[in-house]
């Protein structure tokens, strides 16, 4: 169990299970983060903006071309998408929204990520997530707001044994450090 | 070889030898022993004190029921825990173990005398007795002397070294209980494809099955066990070992404990030793089993008096002789079974002693085709050994009840057994309701839970053969299935039958005799009888007067005798007497296990600014506000807390001062409707805000009370920068989206937490401009394109920036928005771009002084839930011409306009530099009559630099019809004498507001 210092917001299980046999977690590369709140029905007016279908599932993602969209409310997507794209991305969503009624807010300093990859990663969750992880239950690609213990999280399922987790930027060593416990006492099965 | 370890047989690894301590002794066992296996080998009963009496006590049972082998385990440097049932101890090389609950020494224990007292007194409630009377004797001797004597074990004094883990698991069906019914039923579950949990809470899989000589499926039960674990194994069934679950909660959520690593010599250093398991099962198996009750006759509780089941399982299973002559009294055929296989493994038995009329059954016979004697129906009327039984006396039970001659008969081991009660604990937890089944006396699972299912033992299904069917029906109901199969076959089973509930007869003086009940809290039949003699009439008070069933164990060996000896007292059916609750946890669960890895610097998250690491390197002194860390101040060398803040308010008003306030709570109101839905939420009228503008919001809650305050800035006709008290944030924000969610669904508006999204750095003091201008670009901060409370987007330090112009000091003021990751950059280049103006860093010591001096409130300080818009002064903050807002109808109320509110005013005390204590009393006279009610109280007060002398806030009854009268504050060192002023000490006019 090791820690990596960045890993990118488009890798997935696939590449990765191959190149690191264990369960490691890495800082996520900085990304663009804007919540969106509208109507379901203005969202496939963004999809050509972002790149990437919004899906119309909640708690599911869709990813396209580094940029990914998380449903997590009836009206509520996460769109995220690399840092240098941020203000093209800006001005692309404020002209295609600005017709309908919406709520586009820029959150991309309020959260950070960690990216949690191995074959364990389903058990290094479970330490502090009450949710039923198996990739039965929880399928790839699939994205909801839950806790890792005292922290309020957004977790994505980017593969069968990775995943994203968003949280807030002032929990992140709380997070981080829960992480690092739970990967420690793994180290010892 | 240990003087009572059998030549061979047993699960336990006699090629290698464990060598472990027990008090002074040094003693060796095998892997595969427990604690009180390895010390019945070694030929040792005496196990501790008991805990009134101080009486010798000895191994009772052979697993989590036991009673009274509670040891305190040492693994040194901090890692001590007392209470350990020896039954459960795995024993490993070099174990320490200690015996509790005496002084000197186990074998001559000065408390003993207890056991000598007059009779009565430490009878069942004496301590209730010694409350009355004589008057002063409770607080001066009873308690001091009680508290002392009372308690088990020692609590460690040192922190404990140890970490502990937590996990939550899913599954389809979790099984507990690892014996014939649980692992019928987790196979019944996972050949159907089920996900399944098996969770046991001994060290090995297979209850009852590894100390059964009979055949299940024509192999030994012990190869059954292992043939059925490799398919579950297998199949992918989760298997749990030493995982008790203490604990079925909501939707079948259950809590399991499991020891990691208390069995091995040198546990892994990361590895945890104990983990809290939180499970969700979609159904749940109970196969917990029944456990064996103990008989209620004179001292029954001497060492080497045991249950029949534990000594035939330590027999079996562990290969150990708990004694060389035995007696049995056998009022279920377990006894007979015992003895069948006690006398196997070479323990003489010297008699069977039946007290049932119709003993005379399977197990009798099986008894008497191996060569036993078997008496009956008789009781043993009493025993004698001082710190080992070494005879009882055995009498003829008549037809009438009474006794006849008593015989004595020379032994070493008297086994009890009176009959197994299920162990329903868990399908109670469950909000199982329980059926009495009259005919075997003992209450079982009643009418079933939804998601529960029980089986086996614990279901009433005695005997290996019907828990092995009633397991399989089990887990097929738990996988939505029927059993596939008929359950194996089992041959040569002794099925346990019959029971004796409540003390037997022995024609002894009942003053002269202690049968005890309840073991670990010794309780005889006689305080039962007590209790229900001085009036109690349900178990639930016959229980609290006399603590039976109150002790750690939960009354697993006493409740159901202690229930039949109440109800045969009043002579009424066990059923009209009452079940006490059965509540978790099962078993002691520790401290630890429960905290997880919540402790020290895991507690809790605490919360940095982007600035954070910044104040910290300058020395900052921090503060907890909620979960955040605040500068209090930046102390220089030399300077106290009190002079750092002075100097810090000197500099806001003198020069400028830089201060972080991100942690300010921060709402992005977003849509259409955002400005009608602040019109609905804030007292004052948000619609007339221009874009670029900002006001100062009052947020009430429906009870018309003052709950947040906060600046709001119009970014543009759609969308609002919402401030909030820091420790409000996530209290509003829920207010809103509640309001929004259930009340206003007919406005188009989103909301958005943008706390952590901007660092907010304040820039306060007539230099502040100066400061700040260089680094500006894209807006003009001078008074005529920026006046006080206006918002601009610009770039500030070359980052995208909400320029807020505020003011919380009084003072020409900025706030700068950042994004996060720029706030600790942008701090330090306008750090350093002030300091040729004297800007200096101020922390929140100096921020509540600076508004103090201004007047201005903090929501939690000057407000307390009580407090209206108008107390504070800040009647004109409510808009006149709003239709309605959260909280206005509450202030009509005419409890609301009454003119002896309290009111916000400032004192100014007569000696200028006396501080007066937040949160004293202000009153009409220097001494007020006693009874009469206070005028109000302070609710800030500090020592102001900037005007020399000390101020404070009050809320006072009609406060401001008090102004320049003298009221009073009564303090530790005397009452000060106050002048009542506006709560406004510095620049009324508020001209400093413009540099």
């Amino acid at each position: 169990m090791v820690e990596h210092p960045e890993a990118s917001l488009a890798q997935t299980a696939a590449t990765l299970a191959a190149v690191h046999k264990q369960t490691t977690v890495a800082h996520a590369h900085s990304a663009c983060r804007w919540v969106l709140r509208c109507a379901a029905a203005v969202t496939p007016e963004l999809a050509p903006a972002l790149g990437c279908p919004l899906p119309m599932t909640i708690n599911t993602a869709t990813t396209a071309s580094e940029r990914a969209a998380l449903m997590l409310g009836p009206d509520e997507w996460l769109l995220l998408a690399p840092e240098a794209e941020g203000a093209a991305l800006d001005t692309a969503f404020a002209e295609t929204l600005s017709g309908y009624p919406h709520s586009l807010v820029d959150v991309a300093h309020r959260q950070e990520a960690l990216v949690l990859e191995g074959p364990r990663a389903e058990l290094v969750l479970n330490a502090g997530v009450p949710l039923d992880l198996d990739i039965t239950a929880f399928q790839v690609g699939t994205a909801t707001r839950t806790l890792f213990d005292k922290a309020e999280i957004v977790l994505w399922r980017t593969g069968a044994d990775s995943f994203r987790i968003e949280t807030a930027r002032s929990l992140l060593p709380y997070l981080r450090a829960m992480l690092a416990e739970v990967l420690t006492e793994l180290s010892a099965e | 070889m240990s003087v009572a370890r059998t030549p061979d047989g047993g699960r336990i690894d006699r090629s290698q030898v464990l060598r472990f301590r027990f008090d002074d002794s040094n003693l060796t066992g095998h892997p595969g022993d427990t604690l009180a296996s390895a010390l019945l080998a070694n030929g040792i009963h005496l196990a501790g004190r008991s805990f009134k009496y101080h009486r010798p006590r000895g191994i009772l049972a052979a697993g989590a029921e036991e009673p009274n082998a509670l040891v305190t385990i040492s693994r040194g440097g901090g890692r001590v825990t007392p209470n350990l049932r020896a039954t459960q101890v795995e024993l490993y090389e070099g174990l320490v173990a200690t015996s509790q609950n005496h002084w000197p020494s186990l074998r001559y224990d000065a408390g003993a005398i207890n056991d000598a007292l007059p009779d009565g007194l430490l009878s069942a409630g004496f301590y209730y007795k010694t409350f009355m009377a004589p008057a002063g004797a409770w607080a001066g001797l009873y308690e001091p002397l009680i508290r002392r004597a009372a308690g088990l074990g020692e609590a460690p004094t040192q922190p404990d070294p140890d970490h502990y883990a937590h996990r939550y698991a899913f599954c389809d069906v979790l099984v507990v209980g690892a014996g014939a019914a649980g692992l019928a039923a987790a196979l019944a579950a996972a050949r159907a494809g089920r996900r399944v949990i098996l969770a046991d809470e001994q060290a090995e899989l297979g209850g009852g099955l590894l100390a059964e000589t009979a055949l299940v499926d024509g192999i030994a039960a012990a190869d059954w066990v292992a043939q059925t674990v490799a398919e579950l194994s297998a199949a992918g069934v989760t298997l749990l070992p030493r995982a008790q679950a203490f604990g079925v909660y909501l939707q079948n959520f259950v809590g399991l404990a499991e020891r990691v690593t208390d069995h091995q010599m040198v546990p892994h250093p990361k590895a945890p030793r104990e983990r809290l398991w939180k499970v969700r099962a979609g159904q749940v198996v109970l196969a917990t089993g029944a456990i064996e009750q103990p008989l209620v006759f004179p001292d029954n509780d001497r060492p080497g008096i045991m249950l029949a089941g534990a000594a035939r399982s330590y027999a079996l299973r562990w290969g150990v002789r708990p004694g060389t002559r035995a007696v049995v009294l056998a009022a279920c055929d377990s006894g007979h079974a015992a003895a069948i296989d006690l006398a196997q493994a070479g323990v003489s038995i010297v008699a069977i002693v039946d007290p049932r009329a119709d003993g005379d059954g399977a197990g009798a016979a099986a008894s008497r085709a191996a060569g036993l004697t078997v008496r009956g129906p008789a009781v043993i009327t009493g025993t004698s050994g001082r710190l080992r039984v070494n005879a009882v006396t055995v009498a003829p039970l008549r037809p009438d009840g009474g006794t006849g001659p008593a015989e004595t008969l020379a032994c070493d081991l008297v086994l009890m057994a009176g009959g197994f009660v299920p162990a329903v604990h868990l399908f109670s937890q469950a909000r199982g309701t329980l059926r009495f089944d009259a005919e075997r006396a003992l209450y079982v699972p009643g009418d079933p839970v939804p998601g529960i299912h029980t089986a086996g033992a614990c279901n009433g299904a005695f005997g290996i053969a019907a828990a092995l069917a009633d397991g399989f029906t089990a887990g097929a109901a738990a996988a939505g299935t029927v059993a596939a199969e008929p359950a194996p076959a089992v041959t040569g089973e002794i099925v346990p039958r019959g029971s004796w509930r409540g003390a037997l007869p022995h024609g002894r003086d009942p003053r002269r005799v202690k049968a005890f009940v309840d073991f670990q809290n010794d309780v005889t039949a006689r305080d039962i009888g007590l209790a229900v003699q001085e009036g109690f009439r349900s178990i639930e008070h016959v229980k609290r007067y006399t603590t039976t069933g109150m002790a750690t164990d939960q009354g697993k060996t006493s409740n159901m005798n202690g229930l039949a000896i109440a109800a045969a007292a009043l002579g009424r059916p066990v059923p009209e007497v009452g079940l006490t609750t059965f509540r978790p946890p099962y078993t002691p669960v520790t401290f630890g296990t429960l905290a997880g890895p919540s402790r020290g610097p895991l507690f809790d998250p605490v919360r940095e600014t982007p600035a954070h690491a910044w104040a910290q390197a300058q020395g900052a002194v921090f503060e907890d506000v909620g979960a955040w860390k605040r500068a209090r101040a930046f102390p220089h060398a030399g300077e106290d807390l009190h002079a750092a803040a002075a100097r810090e308010c000197r500099a806001v008003r003198d020069a400028a001062g830089l201060f972080d306030a991100s942690t300010l709570g921060k709402i992005e109101v977003c849509g259409p409707d955002a400005a009608t839905f602040l019109e609905r939420l804030y007292t004052n009228s948000w619609a007339s805000l221009a874009p670029g503008r900002c006001r100062y919001g009052l947020m009430l809650s429906e009870a018309g009370f003052v709950m947040d305050d906060g600046v709001v800035g119009r970014l543009a006709p759609d969308r609002f920068h919402v401030t909030t008290t820091t420790g409000g944030a996530a209290r509003v924000l829920a207010h809103m989206e509640d309001y929004l969610q259930t009340e206003f669904t007919d406005l188009t508006v989103w909301l958005t937490s943008t706390t952590e999204q901007w660092a907010v750095i304040a820039v306060q003091g007539p230099r502040a401009r100066d400061v700040l201008a260089p680094l500006v670009a894209g807006t003009d901060l001078s008074e005529a394109a920026m006046p006080h409370m206006s918002v601009r987007t610009c770039h500030v330090a070359g980052v995208p920036a909400r320029l807020f112009r505020v003011s919380f000091t009084g003072e020409l003021g900025f706030e700068v928005n950042v994004p996060a990751g720029h706030g600790l950059a942008v701090w330090e280049a306008l750090h350093a771009a002030g300091q040729a103006f004297g800007l200096t860093p101020y922390g929140t010591d100096a921020m509540h002084v600076l508004r103090a001096e201004k007047g201005y409130v903090i929501v939690g300080q000057e407000t307390d839930g009580t407090v209206t818009p108008d107390d504070l002064g800040l009647g004109r903050m409510i808009g006149r011409g709003k239709a309605d807002f959260v909280g206005r109808r509450s202030l009509s109320r005419p409890d609301m306009l009454r003119p002896d509110r309290k009111q916000l005013v400032g004192l100014l005390t007569e000696d200028p530099h006396a501080l007066l204590q937040e949160g004293a009393q202000v009153t009409a006279q220097a001494t007020p009559v006693r009874g009469t009610a206070a005028l109000g109280h302070v609710t800030s007060s500090y020592a102001s630099p900037t005007l020399d002398r000390s101020i404070a806030l009050a809320l006072v009854a009609n406060g401001r019809a008090r102004m320049g009268k003298t009221l009073y504050v009564p303090m530790p060192g005397g009452a000060q004498a106050v002048t009542v002023v506006a709560p406004v000490f510095l620049d009324p006019g508020g001209s400093r507001l413009h540099g």
